[in-house]
């Protein structure tokens, strides 16, 4: 709760406020990162393996790679939502199956296959951004600003 | 060999960067990943997120950060070849394949995939 809100409360409802969060079930903090770093890891280096099997097999460099990688990867685990297993891991794992890419596409294949009874149009095609579409928005306005003040920084430095 | 190694430190390292913001600073997994990726743009303008994806290979190009930081290389690779609108047009060009993927891949899957109780 924002510190501007507590400011309104009465007394009791602070004394309740203490009391709701001491009853609070804590998070196992650190279980969940042992975990998060496990499966976040065995995806990186899945990722690791086929981008070395592209850079070995089919004449990719490793500037090239990253793209293919993307791909399969991407591939892997919106399959695994479809069966229904990617969730399961997510489940387990918390952010270790949310920050890497895989998670990134199954957000967008769940929200795309739940909302299919809405219709294919409105339902598939106008949901599937509902839960990726934040990362999108932000990484391209951030990315924008970004690269506009490196490169006013760069003009200015060069004048 | 030692990539792999890497990649598997790097990769989960991140990933725990997540989970402590999801756990300890009480974020949703959007707001988590949102986090991860402006941090990833701003790490891949200064030229650093660059020398960690050499270091750790895909430990740092599959976490959603890199989506960030591709985000960036696109558009200065870009701006550096047509000028100052090449920020627009290039902002997609390194990430192109994983959003197209997704997009294509996603909608295959609800063509064929009924939800799960």
């Amino acid at each position: 709760m924002s510190s501007k809100k507590k400011k309104k409360l009465t007394p009791a409802q602070k004394e309740y406020q203490t009391f709701a969060k001491s009853k609070e079930p804590k998070r196992p903090v650190f279980k969940n990162c042992v975990k998060a770093f496990i499966v976040g890891g065995i995806i990186c280096t899945i990722g690791q393996f086929l981008q070395w099997l592209y850079m070995t097999y089919f004449n990719f460099t490793e500037v090239t790679a990253g793209s293919p990688t993307a791909a399969t990867l991407i591939i892997i685990s919106v399959f695994l939502t479809g069966l229904g297993v990617y969730d399961h891991i997510g489940q387990w794992a918390g952010a270790g199956s949310a920050v890497p890419v895989t998670g990134f596409a199954n957000t967008m294949a769940s929200s795309a296959i739940e909302h299919r009874s809405e219709g294919f149009v409105l339902g598939v095609g106008g949901n599937m951004f509902k839960l990726a579409g934040p990362v999108i928005v932000y990484g391209v306005f951030s990315a924008f600003i970004v690269a506009i003040i490196k490169i006013a920084i760069e003009r200015l430095g060069g004048m | 060999m030692d990539k792999f190694i890497w990649a598997f430190l790097v990769g989960g390292g991140i990933c725990v960067i997540g989970q402590i913001l999801m756990d300890v600073f009480r974020f949703t997994p959007a707001h988590m990943t949102c986090t991860l990726v402006v941090v990833g743009a701003i790490l891949g303008g200064l030229g650093l997120y660059e020398p960690l994806i050499k270091f750790a290979g895909a430990g740092a190009s599959v976490p959603i950060s890199s989506f960030g930081n591709s985000l960036v290389k696109g558009a200065l690779l870009e701006a550096e070849r047509t000028g100052i609108v090449g920020v627009l047009t290039g902002i997609f060009e390194v990430t192109s394949a994983g959003i197209s993927a997704a997009i294509i891949f996603a909608f295959i899957a609800a063509l064929i995939f009924k939800p799960k109780g």
